[in-house]
């Protein structure tokens, strides 16, 4: 096989197809998107699920199947998804499940910082993490490999510059997963109290196997050169490091859990200075010192942003003086013919206390309109926004509004739906789905109100209007807040006025996507007519 | 060929095609045969907001990021990202402003990534012949003749500043 200059996800990408993954699912979300996009370029089935719960468990069910399934998020969505991670590491799977979770240290595009290695000792899931694509690529194949054989699900960690970064990836020859395969396994699939106390059981003794395997691997490279200063390290941490410092000894860690602590423990007595140099919370000093190994802790500031090889110099030489400021560039806002001007233009001029969620959007919040009061979680606005209306006073509460895109509407803003049908707050609420007709943020991917695969083709629709007449809203309206502005404006104060329960749906599609989404129905519209004659007489 | 790393970071807007200089520049180090590192942030720098790219090659490369102040060329697309880029520069390291460019002269306005390539061209020995091929080879027919004239507009633009 050819070298190729690829990212990260690109690799991962090619790794499941090389892997010969049957199914791919996730739901978009930076830095993760591009696997999914380039498994379905390469001719992998890949989808997107509403939401990062059900892509866990439609993989999930694949693996049960006895299929090889790749399932891919942001840090974030490993949150939502966590329920049924848990206890898929009491059931196991039959086949290979392979979770991907690409965490955003410093934040590049993303609400937090969270350090999702503590999922793996959480949920008790062995976790891999490469350091570029090449490892990703490689990592990505052994953690099918594992799962397979230890019947777990397996999380590969990867992080923003290594999903995003790029680096040279040699692949090797595919190979064709066994053919998935119903077998009955009900005490081991059908998590009640009286099966899952032995699968727990079960589970531990797995991980003592992974840890055995851990000790064992060669994919965790220990490098002895300077006897004064060890460094024990993983992921793109350690490709800093060994550039920061090229003379230390070095652990470099592929099996960020179980940790192959009596390796660890040798290397760190082998060195004078043992040092964890790592991104993040201070997840494998921890361990170690917790397991007795004696190891020497980053300083509290690098607990905080990315790290590269200036921050690491400063690690090992201790160095907490203040780092370095750069000016700040321009930061990003909504684009110029965003539709969604007008709707901020609206709330601004009403005052209007702002529920907020997650997406391009969120923008809104920065000047002119400061237009957003809370961001919290995907889909929060709903429940963010009823609970306030609950508890304010009655002139505040009949100011808000929550507000929400048309993607993360479908991915968790349903829940806060039907909790506004059944908990109504005295004043009524408003409701805004802002629907430009795509999952802008991450770069236009379909969703389940598009009414479109992931490929752009056609499948179901769901009726964002139509969920909203589901549970019973009493008002429920869609415009056009270009082709509209004034009316837009005029329904929104209407339904302030009213303690009703209202939904307006600001329909219009992203400018940046917009060509795009006429191409795919135009090519939609064409095979319809090819296939079926016309198709309204 | 360089014989050691060389650190090269593209600046601009979001929209600008500062991420695809990056990228033609990284494949440019690999068809050279040398180790090729690259890494960017995208996602919110898509609504218009400032993007930088590293790229870094040699013999061997270890981290994909450039550290500030240690940028031996830094390539800007807009110049209101001149003064908010330039402590990535190393002392002594070259800067390669939008305005080196005759922006008229150029055949079209997206181009000037291509063209401010042409003028980094200048300074790292790397074969004219393999910048030619990766351009092409990240745009469409179309857009390949327009960009060779840019490539070409930025390497005399670079000689004549040297």
């Amino acid at each position: 096989m050819e070298r190729r200059l690829v990212s990260g996800d690109e690799a991962v990408a090619a790794a499941a197809f090389d892997g010969g993954v049957h199914l791919g699912t996730g739901y978009p979300g930076t830095p993760s998107t591009e696997i999914l996009e380039n498994f379905s370029r390469l001719g992998g089935r890949a989808q997107w699920a509403p939401n990062e719960k059900v892509a866990l468990e439609v993989g999930l069910g694949a693996a049960y199947g006895g299929a090889r399934a790749l399932v891919t998020m942001k840090h974030v969505g490993v949150n939502v998804a966590a329920d049924p991670l848990f206890t898929a590491a009491y059931t196991g799977v039959s086949g290979s499940l392979v979770v991907v979770s690409a965490d955003d240290p410093g934040m590049a595009s993303s609400q937090n910082e969270q350090d999702n290695r503590h999922y793996a000792v959480a949920a008790g899931l062995p976790m891999l993490e490469p350091s570029d694509s090449q490892e990703a690529y490689d990592l990505a194949l052994v953690a099918f490999e594992l799962s397979e054989r230890f019947k777990l699900p397996v999380i590969l960690r990867m992080t923003t510059r290594v999903c995003h970064g790029k680096s040279i990836v040699q692949r090797r020859a595919a190979v064709t997963a066994k053919a998935p395969a119903f077998e009955r396994d009900i005490a081991g699939r059908v998590m009640i109290p009286a099966y899952a106390r032995p699968a727990h059981r079960k589970l531990r003794a797995k991980l003592a196997e992974l840890q055995a395997f851990a000790e064992a691997t060669p994919l965790n490279v220990r490098v002895d050169a300077d006897r004064k200063l060890g460094i024990v390290t993983a992921g793109v941490t350690a490709r800093h490091a060994r550039e920061a410092v090229p003379g230390a000894s070095f652990l470099e860690l592929k099996t960020v859990y179980p940790l192959p602590l009596e390796k660890i423990r040798a290397f760190a007595g082998s060195v004078e200075r043992c040092l964890v140099v790592e991104e993040g919370d201070p997840f494998l000093a921890d361990l170690l010192r917790a397991a007795g190994i004696a190891v020497e802790s980053k300083p509290e500031p690098f607990r905080f942003g990315e790290l590269d090889v200036a921050r690491v110099r400063r690690i090992v030489t201790g160095d907490t003086s203040p780092e370095p400021v750069l000016p700040k560039g321009k930061p990003p806002m909504l684009c110029e013919a965003c539709p969604y001007h007008p709707v901020y233009g609206a709330l601004r001029k009403h005052d209007c206390i702002v529920a907020g969620d997650i997406g391009c959007y969120t923008l809104g919040v920065l000047p002119p309109y400061q237009g957003m009061d809370t961001c919290v979680a995907m889909g929060a606005s709903l429940g963010v926004g009823l609970g306030l209306r609950h508890v304010l006073p009655e002139k505040d509460a009949k100011r808000v509004v929550s507000i929400i895109g048309d993607s993360t509407f479908i991915h968790t803003g349903v829940n806060g739906l039907i909790e506004m049908a059944y908990n109504p707050p005295a004043t009524g609420h408003v409701l805004i789905v802002l629907d430009n007709g795509t999952t802008a943020m991450t770069g236009q991917q379909e969703h389940p109100g598009t009414g479109r695969t992931l490929e752009h083709e056609q499948t179901g629709k769901v009726s964002i209007e139509g969920l909203g007449r589901a549970v019973g809203l009493k008002n429920v309206d869609v415009v056009d807040p270009v082709a509209d502005p004034g009316g837009f404006e005029k329904l929104l104060v209407d339904r302030l006025s009213r303690p009703e329960l209202s939904m307006i749906v600001a329909r219009r599609p992203c400018i940046l996507a917009a060509a795009d989404i006429r191409k795919y129905e135009k090519a939609i519209a064409d095979q319809c007519g090819a296939c079926a004659g016309p198709a309204d007489a | 060929m360089p014989s050691h790393v060389v650190n090269v970071v593209v600046a601009g807007l979001g929209g600008q095609g500062a991420i695809k200089a990056s990228d033609i520049l990284a494949d440019v180090a690999f068809r050279a045969g040398l180790d090729v590192k690259k890494a960017e942030v995208h996602g919110m720098s898509q609504r218009g907001g400032s993007v930088t790219s590293d790229v870094r090659f040699g013999p061997h490369v270890e981290s994909p990021m450039i550290a500030p102040g240690e940028a031996d060329f830094l390539v800007v697309l807009a110049p209101s990202e001149v003064e908010v880029t330039r402590p990535l520069l190393k002392a002594g390291g070259v800067l390669i402003p939008p305005d080196l460019v005759d922006e008229k002269a150029l055949p079209n306005r997206k181009s000037l990534n291509v063209a401010l390539l042409g003028a980094l061209s200048r300074h790292l020995d790397l074969p004219e012949a393999l910048w030619l091929e990766a351009v092409k080879a990240a745009l469409p027919p179309q857009l390949h003749a327009v960009n060779e004239k840019a490539f070409q507009l930025g390497r005399d633009a670079a000689v004549r500043t040297k």
